[in-house]
């Protein structure tokens, strides 16, 4: 898995999600972005949906693989190289 | 009914009871909401997603609130509520989710397309569960809220409201005059 594509997904989070206070380097790739991890709500998960349209032409069409690829910066960066077009 | 705190906020400036507080001169909206939410040094990341008008709002109840413990004053957080007015409405918050319509438009500014986010956001900040209210005023009309709350703590199902003005146009200019009123 690319790691740069961890690091411009972190950065692209931080500035889509107002994670103002929060630089590239505190964001663990496998830590959860919900709930203890960043801290996200739902509305940062509908944030990122249209960044992953938007930014990699990925619509989400399956809720459950939507919320298992949103676990972590490695699993976002994962489903993106597997569906990107 | 007494009032116990007032803050106003206006022109890059914090106000408590008309000593000023916090004052940034000459710097635009968003340097000045970020430095005076430095400032009050807490920790809520949510801040920085909100709406211009939003942050208006909650640094004003920041300063309302500020060295008062607010779960042992407002024992019932039931009873108290939070009255307010604007008159921009969230015509600016408006316009800058209308300007994501051409893509996909965003859902975070989306939620704070609505003016009465305003009450909300200070309600869950501060666990506040009484009546809440939003008004849009041709201009600021202090004797229409005063009425109002005055009636709600009359009928004896509210012991402490926020109220005032809090206001923030589509030019970016912007005012806070809100009071802690109680019984």
């Amino acid at each position: 898995m690319s790691i740069d594509l961890r690091e411009k997904l972190k950065g692209e989070l931080i500035e889509q999600l107002n994670l103002e206070d929060i630089s590239p380097a505190d964001i663990d790739s496998s830590a959860a972005l919900f709930g203890d991890g960043l801290g996200l709500d739902s509305i940062d998960a509908l944030e990122i949906i249209v960044l992953l349209e938007k930014e990699y032409g990925i619509k989400i069409s399956d809720p459950s693989a939507g919320k298992e690829a949103m676990a972590s910066i490695d699993s976002l960066a994962a489903f993106i190289e597997k569906n990107r077009k | 009914m007494k009032t116990i705190k007032h803050i106003r906020i206006e022109q890059s400036s914090v106000f408590a009871d008309g000593d000023e507080l916090f004052s940034l001169a000459g710097e635009e909206y968003a340097v000045f909401a970020r430095a005076v939410y430095k400032s009050l040094e807490i920790d809520y990341p949510k801040f920085y997603k909100m709406s211009n008008m939003c942050k208006l709002g909650f640094l004003a109840s920041e300063y309302l609130l500020k060295d008062m413990n607010i779960k042992e004053k407002f024992v019932d957080r039931s009873r108290v509520a939070i009255v307010l007015a604007c008159k921009a409405s969230s015509l600016q918050a408006d316009i800058e989710y209308s300007k994501t319509m051409g893509e996909i438009p965003s859902p975070a500014l989306f939620v704070y397309t609505l003016a009465n986010i305003v009450t909300g956001e200070i309600a869950i900040r501060h666990g506040i569960k009484g009546e809440e209210l939003m008004l849009v005023q041709q201009e600021y009309d202090k004797e229409q809220l005063s009425d109002y709350v005055s009636t709600l703590i009359d009928e004896g199902n509210t012991d402490f409201c926020i109220t005032g003005m809090v206001d923030y146009d589509e030019n970016h200019r912007y005012f806070a005059d809100v009071c802690l009123l109680g019984r």
